[in-house]
């Protein structure tokens, strides 16, 4: 033991505090400064807040893992030719105002969608692809969710929504029907729409990533 | 001045500054004297000898030619410090056996679990009925299951072992670590079934819901307790490299965990800055210190010779906490963050050369010469194999957060490559060879079927191979297709299909390696095959001495 030592001649007290220092210095600079900058940063007038339904959607977004093939991060033109492909403007932190948990993902295995709303707002094709997606993109390789709806025999009750598919989907006197968060979530995916202007940055602190 | 300028050009001048005070302080002897530290894991008159206790009889006669001869000394220890190191053995093995067991079982079902997560990606029809096994789940529990439960558990079963080797006594305060590991494994398996039935918080390594996180949080700091309780008996002077590793990573991890799972507090784009910074973090300042302290032991302690600059190990240690604690922001490049912070963690990724290359000079100058050891230590050939990995996933890992590689290899599959080349090909590898050490000092039975520890061997790092090499390249084109705006995006998709199936197939010839090392393990656990105690005690030679005094059995 490194006993009549002072306290700085303890290899303990220097791997203790030493690692301390450091972590707490790398999250001020990584967590708290963000935290401090972005809390002041407004949402731009064009964003509105998610509805509950679309909260709900979001909700089905995050239980099924969307994120693990989604982005929702169209980058600047300079980088990638991301709004070339109708993905959209390089999004800016206002956009995520009301996104808590984010979703910005890290994988492109699928397209980005902060713009899937503007790009695809039909209601139809979203629940047919959620169904079957190679029924509407071959080639997709995106898993089909078929416990996101009931299958039955015979006709829909009255007040269900019904799933039209494309002839060779679509089983003769089999209908199917979307589950209440099926359409939650399309109603949040067709809530996806940043096309409007970005908010000018305010602060050389918070200009866009070039 | 430009603000990121300044930012850029502050950060670059504090680390190097951070050098100099290092240097500094190395050369006025504030770390002690490096060879005393070095050699403080051999008992007197040690070094020389090898120990591995997966050898065979026959393995360990070659790896003692291989490592050279034993010197004066003959290697050999007395009586007193080879009983006192079997006490410290047997001090850990019930906590050690323990939560190396969990380790064992959370591996089988992660490796299943990312099996089936990788054939879903290229049979996108195949299984879709079950909510839990969608794409979207199995993925993430195959993440959770890696991280929290195979990679942590090992890392902790291996460090308490090492914990009274490094520190020369018995283990103080076992039961905290075992009631630590056991909630630990309870939060794991939890967590698992929350993402299975649809309860996750949403971000990539951080899943599990807050209520199951507390378990993670109070098991690991209870697994720590022993650590600090065992230092204040510590019967060395110095304080080996592993110990600052292993102190820093226990300290790290519960504090990250918790600030990242904090309900509430985390908000949009920030969560966003907070998520990178524990996604990083938690492999530099959690796996990779706990890695790296089993390499910096047992490379040495299986040849018999000490590292090759202690001062340099620390030089790893210190350059590892200040400039990996920083580097998490590499993965918003592009994203909506602030520049600054980007602009911080590309330069600190590069900076990260310099600890690897610390503890790649350290950890290979070691094992240099004496390569033919590998042919008969089993452990050596995981450990060494992982340490080489650790330099190759690092160095890329740097490149990688260049903004022009990154533009290329972000939000792709090469992304996926790299992640395994860190927590595979080094982390796991160097537990596994951790493991064909310990065990047998934990359970005292030899490994009854030494071919099986080559065929498993053979089986991940041919498997591992095909994995990374393919997914790479794969990765790499489909990042390339996306950057160009003539080719359409499905065929970004279409051209990663024959990757993704190579993919599936080294993916399943890992997996069959570890339930060969699984059933091995079991094996040895119900104590099958002959009965061949000696190599799995301290040493043939000590171990006939002791037998003959009848402390042994």
């Amino acid at each position: 033991m490194s006993a009549g030592k002072s306290f700085w001649e303890m290899d303990e007290m220097r791997i203790v505090s030493g690692a301390m220092i450091i972590l707490g210095g790398a999250t001020a600079l990584l967590v708290v400064m963000p935290y401090l900058l972005l809390k002041e940063v407004p949402p731009p007038a064009g964003l509105k807040p998610y509805t509950d339904v679309q909260l709900v959607g979001r909700q089905t977004y995050i239980a099924n893992g969307c994120v693990y093939c989604h982005s929702q991060q169209p980058r600047d033109i300079k980088q990638a030719p991301d709004f070339k492909r109708g993905w959209g403007r390089a999004s800016v932190a206002g956009d995520y105002a009301y996104d808590t948990p984010h979703l910005l993902g890290t994988m492109r295995t699928g397209p980005d969608l902060l713009n899937i709303g503007a790009r695809q707002p039909s209601k139809d094709w979203h629940l047919g692809h959620l169904y079957q997606p190679r029924a509407y993109t071959p080639g997709s390789i995106m898993p089909a969710y078929p416990y996101l709806f009931e299958i039955r025999q015979g006709a829909a009750k009255a007040g269900e929504t019904v799933v039209n598919l494309p002839p060779p989907f679509a089983k003769p006197g089999e209908v199917v029907v979307a589950r209440p968060e099926t359409l939650a979530l399309v109603e949040y995916l067709l809530s996806l729409d940043r096309t409007y202007p970005a908010l000018a940055p305010r602060a050389p602190a918070m200009a866009q990533e070039k | 001045m430009d603000f990121t300028v300044s930012v850029l050009l502050g950060t670059f001048i504090l680390s190097i500054a951070a050098l100099f005070v290092f240097i500094w302080s190395l050369s006025n002897g504030l770390f002690g004297d490096g060879v005393a530290a070095a050699t403080v894991i051999f008992a007197p008159n040690e070094l020389g000898a090898v120990e591995d206790p997966a050898a065979t009889e026959a393995q360990k006669g070659g790896l003692q030619r291989a490592a050279g001869p034993t010197g004066s000394t003959g290697g050999v220890v007395a009586d007193h410090d080879a009983l006192a190191r079997d006490r410290a053995d047997q001090s850990t093995s019930l906590v050690v056996g323990v939560c190396l067991t969990l380790a064992v079982v959370w591996l089988v079902l992660a490796s299943l679990a990312g099996l089936i997560s990788s054939i879903k990606l290229h049979e996108p029809d195949w299984w879709v009925q079950y909510a839990w096994l969608t794409f979207g789940r199995i993925r993430p529990i195959h993440l959770n299951l890696v991280a929290y439960g195979w990679c942590s558990l090992a890392g902790i079963g291996v460090a308490i072992w090492l914990i009274p080797r490094l520190l020369k006594t018995e283990l103080i305060g076992a039961k905290y670590a075992l009631v630590g590991g056991a909630l630990w494994s309870i939060g794991v398996f939890a967590g698992t079934v929350a993402i299975a039935m649809g309860y996750s918080d949403g971000l990539e390594w951080l899943e599990y819901p807050w209520q199951i996180d507390i378990l993670l949080v109070v098991g690991g700091a209870l697994v720590g307790i022993p650590l600090w309780l065992t230092l204040l008996k510590r019967k060395v002077k110095h304080l080996y490299v592993s110990v600052w590793y292993i102190g820093a990573g226990l300290l790290w991890f519960p504090v990250m965990f918790l600030i990242a799972n904090w309900p509430g507090l985390h908000f949009g784009v920030q969560q966003a800055t907070m998520n990178w910074w524990f996604g990083h973090n938690v492999l530099g300042l959690w796996f990779t210190p706990i890695g790296l302290a089993a390499a910096y032991y047992f490379i040495p302690k299986v040849l018999g010779k000490p590292i090759h600059s202690y001062n340099l190990s620390l030089l790893g240690f210190w350059g590892l906490a200040f400039f990996y604690s920083q580097v998490g922001g590499h993965h918003l490049i592009g994203g909506p963050v602030p520049s600054w912070l980007i602009t911080i963690s590309i330069v600190q990724s590069m900076m990260m050369v310099i600890p690897v290359f610390a503890v790649a000079v350290n950890q290979h100058m070691t094992v240099l010469g004496n390569f033919r050891a590998l042919a008969y230590s089993p452990t050596l050939r995981f450990i060494v194999l992982g340490a080489m990995m650790y330099t190759a996933a690092s160095v890329q890992g740097s490149l990688e957060a260049l903004r022009s590689v990154n533009t290329v290899t972000h939000f792709t599959h090469y992304t996926i490559a790299h992640a395994h080349l860190g927590l595979y090909g080094f982390f796991s590898m160097v537990m596994f060879g951790s493991i064909y050490f310990i065990m047998p000092r934990v359970m005292n039975w030899e490994w009854p079927y030494p071919k099986l520890i080559s065929l498993h061997f053979w089986l991940v790092l041919i498997g591992f191979a095909i994995y990374f090499i393919w997914l790479s390249i794969g990765g790499w084109l489909q990042g390339l297709a996306m950057l160009d705006e003539k080719t359409p995006f499905m065929q970004s998709v279409a051209l990663t299909l024959p990757y993704l199936q190579a993919r599936s197939i080294g993916g399943g010839l890992m997996t069959l390696g570890h339930l060969v090392f699984a059933a091995h393990f079991f094996a040895m656990g119900w104590k099958f095959g002959p009965k061949r105690l000696g190599a799995a005690l301290l040493g043939t030679a000590l171990f006939t001495r002791l037998n003959a005094k009848g402390v042994a059995a």
